[in-house]
């Protein structure tokens, strides 16, 4: 798009020069291609007594290749925008065939989401050609957090455990794809003392069966209670409305070993986000709503086939 | 025989030096020249901010390493590219750049919509060691901007010298810019920078 000059000066400027180099170009094949070419034009200087130089003119056919250059130049500045602030009879623009191509693809595309968004997660979950999509759009939008087989990592959820920190309904599963979550756990360093973390941490093994002191876990359960329990719940079960994951069934997105407990409870978990950002980003501005349906019945069927 | 002869030019160096300064100029004159007299090349898009302080030294940082050898930080209006990416890329999203990182090879992603796709999480992770988080990655492993602290030394002069180019910062802003450093790591300082990249513009895929 050329039409934004802050002067239309700009435009005249660029159609002098343009033009003007054409009509050089043409000059130059006119004066210097013409000759004999027998005896081919001397160019009059001579160096060291007996160099000399001979003006010997392009052959026809070669130059005929630039007079067609030049003819396709005159065509193209006719056709496509070149000429200063000139669209073209055209109308040409990158962006403009952009948006024809996004519109071809909207045609082919539409209907297929149109009619999946009309079936449910379950029926969408059970349709083996949409969950074919929806596998591609997860490797491409999922896999590099949450891994091509959906297991997760440390600190990136295991989408194949059937546990949900955020519930593991169609429509919890859906809002965490689209809108986001920031799960971010508060840091207890300086609320607990390093005899009180190491209690805690106790308790919060022996909930999945995990070695640990009995005596020191007893004394961290009216602790956890006092401390935790807002986010997990009184017996460490979980709350999925504020994301608190369950302690109990032995699958820990940040590790279960002491030392990866201490460290969630002493300095916390996603403190430090970005201004703007979110643990599991939000995808709604991302993704269309198609494809956020297909992606919603892959993770929910990875579980619940 | 005329001016503009073999003879003439080939045995008058200045005058040979001047015609060949003259033609070799035009392309740059018609090309070039008139980009800095645009609208979308000059002004900025609605919404962009000039980096911050952390988020100029994560672009220094992505500078000093070298990012730009492998990855591009521009978008291009075609199907595929808004498929993978997003929105494709507008010069006036690039007017605080200087220079823009805009590159020429895709060894790894283009990066131009990467702000906001993953979690500072995933990119600490990420830069530590790729492979990680993603298992045929190629790209090397950066562990030590985990534990280098971010140049706070530098900062006001390097906000001087783009707010000379036109970038709008304001006194206020440059004198507290060493503060906002301190304590920070140059992976922090990265990370900032490239959650930053490319939200200004969105379209759904």
């Amino acid at each position: 798009m050329m039409s934004d000059f802050t002067s239309g000066f700009w435009s005249t400027y660029i159609v002098v020069f343009t033009v003007l180099a054409v009509i050089f170009c043409f000059l130059l094949l006119t004066i210097m291609g013409g000759g004999d070419k027998k005896s081919p034009d001397e160019t009059t200087h001579v160096w060291d007594g007996d160099l000399t130089e001979r003006n010997n003119p392009l052959p026809n056919w070669w130059r005929g290749l630039f007079v067609g250059l030049l003819v396709f130049t005159i065509g193209y500045l006719i056709y496509y925008p070149g000429l200063g602030s000139f669209p073209g009879i055209g109308n040409w623009s990158s962006v403009g065939q952009f948006e024809e191509e996004m519109k071809d693809l909207d045609a082919q595309t539409k209907p297929l989401y149109d009619r999946y968004l009309m079936m449910s997660v379950q029926q969408v979950a059970a349709d083996s050609e949409a969950i074919g999509m929806a596998e591609r759009l997860f490797l491409n939008n999922c896999a590099q957090c949450h891994g091509s087989d959906a297991k997760g990592s440390v600190g990136f959820p295991n989408l194949r455990s059937g546990a949900w920190s955020w519930g593991g309904t169609p429509e919890a599963i859906r809002e965490s794809i689209a809108e986001g979550r920031t799960g971010l756990m508060t840091p207890l360093d300086g609320i607990l003392s390093e005899s009180a973390t190491t209690q805690v941490i106790a308790y919060v093994r022996s909930f999945s069966g995990l070695e640990h002191d009995a005596a020191a876990a007893a004394a961290g359960q009216p602790l956890f209670v006092e401390n935790c329990s807002a986010c997990h719940g009184e017996y460490g079960r979980g709350v999925p409305e504020v994301g608190g994951p369950d302690l109990t069934d032995n699958v820990w997105v940040f590790g279960s070993s002491e030392r990866a407990i201490r460290e969630s409870v002493v300095n916390g978990r996603n403190m430090d986000l970005t201004e703007g950002t979110q643990a599991m980003p939000a995808h709604k501005e991302l993704l269309s709503q198609g494809k956020v349906h297909l992606l919603t019945a892959y993770v929910w069927g990875l579980t619940n086939r | 025989m005329s001016f503009f002869s073999h003879k003439t030019l080939e045995t008058k160096l200045p005058l040979l030096i001047i015609a060949i300064v003259i033609a070799v100029s035009i392309g740059g004159l018609v090309l070039n020249l008139p980009i800095f007299f645009q609208e979308s090349t000059t002004k900025p898009v609605a919404g962009l901010k000039p980096y911050t302080p952390l988020q100029l030294e994560g672009r220094d940082i992505y500078i000093r390493e070298g990012c730009y050898n492998c990855h591009s930080q521009m978008v291009r209006p075609f199907r595929s590219e808004n498929e993978r990416y997003g929105h494709y890329s507008v010069a006036g999203e690039f007017v605080y750049d200087h220079p823009f990182q805009w590159g020429s090879r895709r060894t790894g992603p283009d990066l131009a919509r990467l702000g906001g796709r993953y979690s500072d999480e995933w990119h600490r992770v990420h830069l530590r060691k790729p492979r990680d988080v993603v298992p045929d990655s190629n790209m090397p492993n950066y562990p030590w901007l985990e534990k280098a602290p971010a140049n706070a030394g530098t900062i006001t002069a390097r906000m001087r010298a783009l707010q000379i180019m036109g970038v709008p910062y304001t006194d206020a802003e440059i004198t507290a810019a060493p503060g906002q450093l301190q304590s920070k790591t140059e992976e922090d300082a990265l990370v900032a920078y490239m959650q930053y990249l490319g939200t200004t513009l969105k379209r759904v895929r």
